[in-house]
């Protein structure tokens, strides 16, 4: 069986973290999203960000992929400063993948036309090539009926995972995921988050946004509580989410479990 | 169902019982007036009509072709400031400028007035390398023109995409570009697909304004000109109604078009 993500074949120094996040800084006119943000995340880790809504998440994992410019602090992926005005960012997006709340697919596009224009159009993998790479990750998903289907003829679970396949097939060496079960009915979050955890299995870098806190639980290697736009505590998941010190993070955590989601 | 269909049955009869009253009555009005015998001579003068309308035809097959040039011609020109008109960054300034300047002169001047100064204008000022025939000059005016219009709905198009189709794109290493071209155009092109149309349809009709130039022998020139031989008005009612026959299909179609696509979701298939 091949698996959804190929190692990355970037020789980053042993002990450097393959996501290092220093001093961040992002203000929207006068209102600032993210104020001196630390964070790190090491090679085949999965980090999961919880917070409020406001908190910065969102901002965070978009500055990662480089859709936002920061204001000020840096951003390393695999030692290199991706904040440089020098660094290519579309050769920086092209590594890193990002998936959306609300899946974001191309509504014009047939499901396997979504997949392959990254891999056609930025890499000029062939059409043929692109289109078996895609369908060999589109059957491992259970979507191989639905290539030639709109979009929008998808469930959203569906669609979610057309969307976690479409950045996948970039290769990229960490993917972003920004609540991306927030947009789904119950029912079909079960088959998005399974996905993840065999991402997560098969050695993928991983930066997660969400408000699945059993997710969080199980799956992450370190969970980063978010206040604020800075962190306000990190740490195991079992100590973050189980006995957690600082009281903004005991306040959050008491209304997910009166709103019933822990 | 008996009952139903009774119902539409009569429903059919009271439309063409009413149609017939208020058709009747303005008929009535008009033909009853004191000019009417007048006016029919002067407009309604058929065998004269049916003498010059083999010219006329002819003419409007120039006025068709005329559309078919100026439409692809405004199509082109019209994207393409659309497209500079979403160029971010400082290095873009001058044809973003030029862009902007350009949709408020043309949407502002009007059409008769770019025709004549372009088409009396240009070939006075005796520029070697530049054609001097009116019809080229009558065509850019046209092109000009509807250029800036379209150039708007294209560009409310590209706006109504969601920046979030532009965030995906972008977030998968497709540069501004190819983002653009693959992802946003598309889907915009399909939005403002019914007004797009509907311009086609007004520039049919305008072609006919080539015209005032004076020699581009289109439909409203040859009813000019046969109208000036008799004083007899006939052939512009003729050149009309060929001009109705021509449009009506393409506003169907643009009907047609504009339902279809508000039945398959919010006009983004």
């Amino acid at each position: 069986m091949t698996s959804l993500s190929k190692d990355p074949a970037h020789p980053g120094a042993a002990d450097e973290p393959l996501l290092r996040v220093t001093g961040l800084r992002k203000s929207y006119g006068s209102s600032v999203v993210l104020r001196d943000l630390h964070l790190e995340v090491g090679r085949h880790r999965c980090v999961t960000l919880i917070g409020a809504s406001g908190s910065g998440k969102s901002t965070l994992l978009r500055c990662v992929n480089l859709l936002e410019e920061v204001d000020d602090g840096q951003i390393f992926l695999d030692g290199k400063d991706i904040t440089d005005p020098r660094v290519d960012p579309d050769e920086i997006r092209s590594r890193v993948g990002i998936v959306f709340q609300s899946f974001n697919l191309f509504p014009h596009m047939k499901v396997l036309d979504n997949i392959t224009l990254a891999p056609r159009k930025v890499h000029g993998v062939p059409k043929d090539q692109a289109e078996a790479e895609a369908m060999e990750l589109l059957a491992r998903v259970g979507l191989r009926d639905k290539a030639t289907a709109r979009p929008d003829s998808l469930s959203g679970g569906q669609q979610q995972r057309v969307a976690i396949v479409r950045a996948l097939v970039n290769k990229p060496v960490l993917m972003l995921f920004d609540e991306v079960t927030s947009a789904l009915d119950p029912e079909l979050v079960g088959e998005v988050l399974a996905m993840i955890k065999d991402l997560k299995s098969d050695g993928m870098t991983m930066l997660v946004a969400t408000h699945e806190m059993g997710f969080a639980r199980q799956v992450s290697d370190a969970v980063v509580f978010l206040s604020e736009g800075s962190v306000a505590e990190t740490g195991p998941p079992e100590q973050v989410l189980g006995s957690p010190q600082d009281p903004r993070t005991q306040q959050f955590l008491r209304r997910i479990i009166e709103a019933g989601r822990l | 169902m008996a009952y139903r269909r009774s119902r539409t049955i009569r429903s059919g009869w009271i439309a063409f019982a009413s149609t017939l009253i208020v058709v009747g009555v303005l008929a009535a009005l008009v033909m009853t007036s004191e000019g009417w015998p007048r006016f029919r001579k002067t407009f309604l003068k058929w065998d004269y009509g049916w003498e010059v309308f083999p010219q006329i035809l002819d003419g409007l097959w120039l006025n068709v072709r005329l559309m078919v040039v100026c439409e692809i011609a405004i199509l082109i020109l019209a994207l393409t400031v659309a497209w500079v008109r979403t160029l971010r960054g400082p290095v873009y300034f001058p044809l973003r400028a030029a862009a902007t300047v350009y949709t408020d002169v043309f949407r502002g001047l009007p059409l008769i007035l770019v025709l004549f100064m372009l088409g009396f204008g240009m070939p006075t000022l005796r520029i070697g390398w530049l054609p001097s025939s009116p019809l080229f000059w009558g065509c850019t005016a046209l092109v000009l023109t509807y250029g800036a219009y379209v150039s708007e709905v294209f560009r409310s198009g590209i706006e109504s995409v969601h920046p979030s189709q532009r965030a995906a794109a972008r977030s998968l290493g497709l540069s501004h570009g190819k983002t653009m071209r693959h992802v946003v155009v598309p889907q915009a092109v399909r939005r403002v697909f019914p007004p797009l149309l509907n311009d086609m349809v007004a520039l049919q009709k305008d072609t006919g304004l080539i015209s005032v130039l004076g020699v581009i022998y289109d439909a409203v020139l040859r009813a000019q000109i046969a109208t000036s031989q008799t004083y007899n008005y006939t052939p512009y009612v003729v050149a009309g109604v060929l001009f109705v026959l021509i449009t009506i299909p393409l506003t169907r179609l643009t009907d047609y078009i504009s339902r279809r696509q508000g039945w398959i979701g919010g006009g983004t298939v």
